[in-house]
């Protein structure tokens, strides 16, 4: 469904140029939860802008059903990092996850019922008409996340989204967007640094080299459904996963470093 | 590359604007009676150079800014450190400042006749007194954004209230203060010339008005534009050193760092 | 301030010393039997036989109308305008230096030339005030619109929210603090020019009549515009303010949640 072939990102011209990528591929089928995991400041941010269409590629292409991207397509959802300064602090939660479907060829009804739908679904319908800073970090990712899955997107590309919340709300978070995926049959592809969260959420797990990005492997996950923050972190094919992951990261960074 | 591209912009932008200027004027798209061609404009603005009546009004109109700006600074921050440094002094002092703070300057133009006639003291009280109110608020302003944790600092090192006054407070008001005097040097000019406009005391204000009024339509705009150079240059002067001052601020870093 | 005594004094305090500052004046004035400042009891009672309401409708309400008709051009015209040059760097770029410029002429340096060019009419009045407050409310546009947040922009992109849609709904919002701002100082300064501009050329208004009182000694009528000028000031002032809270009631409540 979505292809990343021979992708590539260099900033700037001339002596000044960084090579963020240099050559990665991969495939996500339809119905997937795919994470991508590596070492921090290896560009798996770039790497989601370019698929979102947000930004354009150096080289290589990314295909979505096919066809090729060049500016954010109607099917992408996409949930940033930074809640705070995506949410417009200006409109209530519920004109938020109405603002994109005001150009989606819907009915005054079949919006205020996709907007109550996905509030639902995300727990926050008590707080539909506060304001986003009326609320916690936690929360507000929650609505970011309904406004993602109101968009009626096929494939949700999130940008480590948990990154800036504390550990219990993650948890929350965490199986959230597990829930959700199934509720709305959405593809997931779920950038993060954070190895556990990967390896926990994903059906595949993506491990990027540091800059200048390669794809390291491709792991698939085969732990039991549905995944419980107690029970599957306990399992031992978990903790062999996340030391595996966690060694491939460790052990490439060094040698990155000294060439 | 990229530089020389923004530069030709830039120059591009005033050659076609002074072009379409000359060009209105010579068509008569834009009646020349009222609008001379700019570069007729300029030529009696060269020519005005040569000449001390020229001089001595712009000093007029500086004297009289300088004078304003200065009797402000020398009012208005010691008031602003005064009311800023006591909670009790503030509350005392608010509802005035907030009551006498929007009546417009120009409205005493009557009293400053009255009581100082037409001359060069009605320029500088009305400047003083416009130019008092933004500086006092920034020094307040100023005197109010003191982290605490630097006072407590002060404090757990036993600075005695004075050192903390000359060594914590006053510094750190200082790029408030900058701010504050940029405003007012702006406000102090504007005040000048309205006086020299309306009350007719010497300076470009009254020269501007009198060569209107005279039909020197070429100097009447020769005259304007070189009050804009002096109100460009003072800014420009003062921005300077704001910077300068601001130069360990926050704020100014990621101005830098963000400008291309 | 956790002592409820202390902060019914503070209150007390805040009431207590205006109240003092008119008791001085009534007194001092009542006593001091000089020709330039009558007794405020003059002048109270001048100001009720004057204004109320003989000349409101004489001076009051034309001043009052082209002060509003002058600011609602200049930010009808700004806020487009500045959305132009807030998104084009290349725009911008051409027409800085000449924004630069202009702007940094002294308003009422600008009088002249609408009198020559427009006449001594209202046209004339509406026009210097509008010119004047164009540049507060253009400049703080541009800033606003530059200053809109990456990701805020990116969400918009994102979900394919463009055109005047992205404007209405992302853009514009954001910059309005700064707008809002813009537009505090071209309302005082929409006052300032009212006032200049009826000082210099008019039979009619507020400014004229104070500066016509000054002229033929009617020293408490004089000092009764004065008032009236302070007094419209602050209304104004304290007007926008309220407009502003509620406008940006959201600003005010994301500011206080960042904070924390």
């Amino acid at each position: 469904m979505l292809e990343v072939m021979g992708l590539g990102k260099t900033y700037g011209e001339g002596e000044r140029a960084t090579r963020a990528i240099a050559d990665v591929s991969f495939k996500v089928d339809e119905g997937e939860f795919v994470c991508v995991v590596g070492p921090s400041g290896c560009g798996k941010t770039t790497l989601l802008r370019c698929m979102s269409g947000l930004l354009q590629p150096s080289a290589g292409r990314v295909l979505l059903d096919g066809r090729q991207i060049d500016g954010p397509p109607e099917q992408v959802g996409f949930v940033f990092q930074e809640y705070s300064r995506s949410l417009l602090p200006w409109m209530s939660v519920r004109e938020n996850i109405a603002l994109p479907l005001r150009h989606k060829r819907l009915t005054k009804n079949e919006r205020a019922r996709h907007v109550e739908e996905a509030v639902g679904s995300v727990g926050l319908t008590g707080f539909i008409d506060h304001y986003p800073w009326e609320l916690s970090g936690g929360m507000q990712q929650r609505v970011a996340i309904a406004r993602a899955l109101a968009y009626q997107p096929e494939i949700l590309l999130m940008d480590e989204p948990f990154a800036s919340v504390d550990a219990q709300t993650r948890a929350d978070l965490e199986d959230l967007v597990l829930r959700v995926r199934t509720a709305y049959g959405v593809t997931v592809l779920f950038v993060t640094h954070d190895i556990d969260e990967a390896v926990y959420l994903g059906d595949r797990v993506i491990v990027l080299t540091s800059a200048p990005t390669q794809v390291h492997e491709i792991l698939e996950v085969d732990l039991p459904e549905p995944r419980d923050q107690v029970e599957t972190k306990e399992l031992p094919e978990f903790t062999h996963m996340r030391a595996h992951i966690f060694r491939a990261i460790k052990r490439r960074q060094p040698a990155e470093t000294a060439t | 590359m990229t530089r020389t591209l923004g530069w030709a912009q830039t120059w591009a932008g005033v050659v076609v604007v002074l072009a379409l200027a000359e060009l209105a004027s010579r068509t008569e798209v834009l009646p020349s009676r009222y609008f001379p061609p700019i570069s007729q404009t300029f030529l009696t603005l060269v020519g005005q150079l040569g000449r001390g009546s020229f001089w001595a009004a712009v000093g007029h109109t500086l004297e009289g800014w300088a004078l304003g700006l200065g009797f402000a600074a020398l009012l208005a921050i010691p008031v602003g450190v005064a009311i800023g440094t006591s909670r009790l002094r503030y509350r005392a002092c608010r509802v005035l400042i907030e009551f006498l703070r929007p009546i417009p300057s120009v409205a005493l133009i009557p009293l400053a006749i009255l009581i100082y006639g037409v001359g060069l003291e009605s320029k500088v009280f009305l400047a003083t007194f416009a130019a008092f109110w933004p500086l006092m608020i920034q020094t307040l302003y100023g005197m109010q954004d003191i982290d605490p944790v630097a006072v407590d600092t002060a404090r757990v090192f036993g600075l005695r209230r004075s050192e903390r006054l000359t060594k914590v407070v006053l510094p750190s008001a200082v790029p408030y203060v900058a701010t504050g005097l940029r405003i007012s040097s702006t406000v102090a000019l504007i005040l000048a010339v309205t006086a020299e406009l309306v009350i007719g005391s010497a300076g470009l204000g009254r020269e501007i008005n009198a060569a209107r009024a005279g039909g020197a339509t070429e100097l009447m705009y020769a005259l304007t534009i070189v009050t804009g150079l002096i109100g460009w240059g003072l800014n420009g002067l003062f921005t300077r050193a704001e910077r300068r001052v601001l130069r360990w601020h926050p704020s100014q870093r990621t101005v830098e760092g963000g400008a291309l | 301030m956790r002592n409820p005594l202390r902060r019914v004094l503070l209150i007390l305090l805040e009431v207590a010393v205006p109240a003092a500052v008119v008791a001085a004046w009534w007194v001092w004035s009542a006593n001091a039997d000089s020709f330039y400042f009558p007794p405020l009891a003059e002048i109270l009672r001048t100001f009720a036989d004057t204004w109320v309401f003989e000349r409101v409708g004489n001076d009051v309400v034309p001043s009052l109308v082209r002060l509003g008709a002058g600011f609602a051009i200049a930010v009808a015209v700004s806020i487009p305008l500045g959305t132009v040059l807030g998104l084009s760097t290349v725009v911008r770029r051409v027409s800085e230096p000449i924004i630069e410029f202009v702007r940094a002429i002294p308003p009422p340096a600008l009088l002249p030339f609408a009198i020559l060019v427009l006449g001594v009419g209202d046209t004339m009045k509406i026009f210097i005030i509008a010119v004047v407050c164009l540049w507060p409310v253009l400049l703080n546009t541009i800033d606003g619109v530059r200053g809109v947040d990456h990701t805020m922009l990116e969400t918009a992109r994102v979900y394919r929210v463009r055109g005047l849609e992205r404007l209405r709904r992302v853009v514009w919002p954001a910059a309005l603090p700064q707008i809002f701002a813009g537009m505090r100082t071209s309302l005082s300064l929409a006052l300032i020019l009212m006032v200049i501009s009826e000082m210099v050329a008019s039979t009619r208004g507020i400014g004229y009549f104070v500066l016509q009182s000054q002229r033929s000694f009617d020293i408490p009528e004089m000092w009764t515009g004065i008032l009236l000028l302070g007094l419209l000031g602050y209304l104004l002032n304290a007007g926008f303010a309220l407009v502003e809270r509620r406008v940006l009631r959201w600003h005010r409540g994301a500011r206080a949640s960042a904070l924390q």
